[in-house]
């Protein structure tokens, strides 16, 4: 191996599809040759910055890269959507962590992304196509603003289907009613996957439930190193603790407890806020007054520590299920 | 000089100063701060430099005792720190950290009469020498051809490094954390082991030429046989720890506010969670934090967390303090700082407030019975001993189980537990892989893996046909440089055999 991190790992590109969701191209041949569909990395911004899982969305052999899809929701993401830029390097991007997807012989699939839940369910719907499968693809926003990625996703799907919450663009609708179509069209479907926030992913999972269609969904529990030594990111599957790190992140999407996984979501909802806020006062003091970060929109109110592979944010109200928040 | 024996040589072990408990139990300095000059020339009088000393097949890593302690009493330091650094690359730290007690100190025969040699004590202090001495035992080595890996920096890995890189081979080790040092780093707090100590020994790692790949997780990056097969290692050394932390299995362990000391310990020492909003890393620990088990993790963790401004820490144990796996001064310390100990005290289920939070556990009292698989008595609870105990963080330090990536990712044999199964010379079911440490015998001691570090080397360079050698290089105390052609004529172990 090379020691062309020595430094970080430089950020090759930077798209931004919205005033908080935005891409980082990060250059890592290893990892570009490595990552399989359902994995994902953690990242650190600096040496004062904490270890924040996400969920691969892409990677490309050839150019060496690895793509992160990432939602400035609290502290840590913010200031990576203020100071990350083409040329600069993250501290540390380590993976590709977790078991990647088992695509066994499924022949149709419902591939069901939530608002950021889209970008890391891209690989697999890619996967499932490469592998011969039928692919019916939902994703769900929750204004038309926030789409990205309709036309990538869209290429990789057989039947595709766009909800939102408030009818600006597709069905107006949460996901489920996407579902829903999908199930009273097709009879034969094997399997669903659900990527998105924990209360999407559950509602997911309970219409799902009645038609005893095997449904898979990734988890995003609050995470240290991610390497199974820390423990923190253990969930309730049926009868047993699993560590979503080492024996995840996807699950049997029937046998999880979300309610578990949404209040150790809130482990640190005061400190997040706190650091947001000492951040938000420090930017302030040091930059003009135009560019202060705050403005850009509200503080974030939901866990964003070690935060989840997919939904940096969806918690503060940029995704909404229309059901109430948390727990 | 007339020959020592146990009435000529000074009666009472050296004092090691340390920080005022209260004092101490506020900041993150190191409690113990080490022997001066007069103390170690003082204690060093007290070894009987016995020909066949007990204590050197005692230590993991096989140090000449007597003879660094003979060089001390003479102010040889140099010397001294030369004969420690032939078997430990990293006397600084085991001096802080190994159980003393149970190993060289325990065999001492001055302890039948007196209490033994501080022979962790003089380690300690011919380290802190070299370190602010920039000592450093650089062999001379000729490069064999042979590439070596690595995975995982803790001290097994950099013990096998250390030696592959001083037989002549090209070492690389990959770590999954952003920092290097496993446990040293993210588990053993600064007040019991500085980061600079590990810093600095770790350097004399870089200046033998090894390298240290960060953020590498090996096993998902690439898999054990790609280093084999693709990344042209030679031969491959594991020692990724145990690792993965236990729960007990009781209800509400997920309630917020529980977590496992690998968590805590992390957040605090690796992240530097101690230092939140400067750091980014939140911890959240509440005023009355319960620790349960009693080994050296759990020691750390209580100490930390009453640093961190805990109003009050409860260290809850099953059996009693003669039970405790701890080191013995860890747990002095610990008393001596107001962690309140409730020995003979199981808990059986974590209490939630109403909210998702755990405001304490129910517990059993319990007494000690006949002795179990551990030959350590059993604890048997007392029928209708239940009570409440009252706590909002709640940490959890009963052991650790294997880690399974390696396990999920390449061939290797596993035993039933998820270890790495490795025969007598730590060789692993696959050609040329070896692997030592917690990983192969479940959580131990730093001292242990760094002694399973050593001998999976010698196993390594005796599969790699590397000459071995029990002698390191000695740098010439003369000052003259008696060198032909660059090569010490005095110096016995440099490499002469290359790869074929």
């Amino acid at each position: 191996m090379d020691n062309r991190h020595e430094a970080g790992f430089e950020i090759v590109a930077r798209e931004d599809f919205s005033d908080v969701t935005f891409l980082l191209e990060i250059d890592h041949p290893l990892m570009a040759k490595a990552a399989r569909p359902g994995q994902f990395v953690i990242t650190i911004l600096h040496d004062h910055g904490e270890r924040i899982p996400l969920t691969i969305a892409d990677f490309d052999r050839e150019r060496g890269t690895v793509t992160l899809v990432i939602q400035a929701a609290g502290k840590s993401t913010r200031e990576m959507q203020q100071t990350c830029r083409v040329g600069t390097r993250l501290l540390s991007v380590t993976g590709p962590m977790g078991e990647p997807t088992d695509l066994g012989d499924v022949r149709k699939v419902v591939l069901v992304g939530g608002g950021l839940g889209v970008a890391p369910v891209f690989p697999q719907a890619r996967a499932y196509k490469e592998n011969g499968a039928y692919v019916i693809g939902i994703i769900g926003f929750r204004t038309k603003e926030l789409v990205f990625w309709e036309d990538k996703f869209k290429a990789c799907c057989d039947e595709f289907i766009i909800c939102s919450d408030d009818g600006s663009v597709g069905i107006k609708g949460l996901v489920t009613e996407g579902i829903k179509r999908a199930i009273r069209k097709h009879g034969d479907i094997d399997r669903l996957v659900a990527i998105g926030p924990p209360i999407m992913m559950k509602a997911a999972a309970e219409t799902t439930r009645p038609h005893g269609i095997e449904t898979v969904v990734s988890l995003n529990p609050i995470m240290v190193d991610g390497t199974g030594m820390c423990g923190g990111c253990r969930v309730k599957i049926g009868d047993g603790i699993k560590f979503a790190c080492v024996d995840g992140p996807e699950f049997d999407g029937h046998e999880v407890d979300f309610d578990d996984l949404m209040n150790r979501l809130q482990r640190y909802k005061a400190d997040e806020k706190l650091a947001f806020e000492k951040w938000s006062e420090d930017c302030r003091q040091q930059l003009p007054e135009d560019s202060d970060p705050a403005a850009a929109g509200p503080a974030a109110s939901g866990p964003e520590r070690q935060q989840p592979q997919v939904d940096a944010g969806m918690f503060d109200g940029t995704y909404r299920m229309g059901m109430p928040k948390g727990k | 000089m007339a020959k020592k024996t146990i009435r000529t040589i000074p009666q009472d072990r050296t004092l090691m100063p340390v920080q005022d408990p209260a004092e101490r139990a506020r900041n993150f300095a190191e409690v113990a701060l080490g022997y001066e000059l007069d103390a170690a020339l003082n204690e060093s009088e007290r070894c009987l430099l016995c020909p066949e000393a007990n204590c050197v097949p005692a230590c993991p890593v096989a140090i000449d005792i007597p003879g660094f302690i003979e060089k001390i009493s003479k102010r040889d330091f140099r010397g001294a720190y030369d004969v420690v650094a032939d078997a430990n690359l990293l006397p600084a730290i085991c001096g802080r950290v190994c159980p003393q007690e149970d190993q060289c100190e325990g065999v001492c025969p001055v302890g039948d009469t007196l209490e033994p040699v501080a022979i962790g004590r003089l380690e300690r202090w011919i380290g802190d020498m070299a370190i602010a001495e920039g000592w450093a035992n650089l062999p001379y080595t000729e490069p064999n051809g042979f590439k070596v890996g690595v995975v995982g920096s803790g001290p097994a890995g950099m013990a096998c490094a250390a030696d592959m890189a001083k037989a002549g081979c090209d070492v690389t080790i990959y770590e999954a954390l952003h920092r290097p040092g496993g446990v040293l780093r993210y588990g053993i707090p600064d007040f019991r082991l500085p980061n600079e100590v590990i810093d600095a020994e770790y350097a004399n790692l870089t200046r033998l030429g090894v390298k240290i790949e960060c953020s590498t997780l090996v096993g998902r990056l690439f898999t054990i046989e790609q280093m084999i097969d693709e990344m042209g290692y030679d031969a491959v050394f594991i020692g990724t720890g145990a690792g993965s932390p236990q729960f007990m299995g009781i209800p509400g362990e997920n309630l917020i506010g529980v977590l496992s000391a690998n968590e805590f310990l992390t957040r605090c020492n690796l992240m530097h969670a101690g230092e939140f909003p400067n750091y980014d890393t939140p911890l959240h620990l509440g005023g009355r934090v319960a620790i349960i088990g009693a080994g050296n993790t759990a020691m750390d963790a209580m100490r930390v967390a009453l640093r961190l401004g805990a109003d009050k820490v409860h260290c809850v144990y099953r059996r009693t303090r003669a039970e405790s796996p701890a080191r013995v001064e860890e747990i002095d310390h610990a008393e001596e700082e107001g962690i309140e100990f409730h020995w003979l005290t199981a808990p059986v289920e974590i209490l939630d407030d109403g909210e998702g939070n755990a405001r304490g556990m129910r517990c059993l009292a319990m007494e000690l019975g006949e002795p179990d698989a551990s030959g350590r008595p059993r604890p048997v609870p007392i029928e209708g001993s239940e009570f409440e105990f009252e706590a909002d963080t709640i940490i959890y330090a009963i052991g650790t189980n294997a880690n399974p990536i390696l396990g999920q990712t390449s061939d290797l044999k596993l035993n039933e537990w998820g270890y790495i199964e490795a025969d007598d010379t730590l060789a692993t079911s696959m050609a040329g892989v070896f692997a030592g440490g917690d990983i192969v015998t479940g959580a131990a001691t730093v001292i242990l893996a760094m002694g399973a570090g050593r001998k999976a080397a010698r196993s390594m360079k005796a599969y790699l046909g590397i000459r071995d050698s029990e002698t390191v290089y000695r740098p010439a105390q003369s000052g003259s440089d008696g060198k032909i052609f660059g090569i010490d004529a005095e110096e016995r172990n440099f490499t002469r055999i290359r790869a074929a």
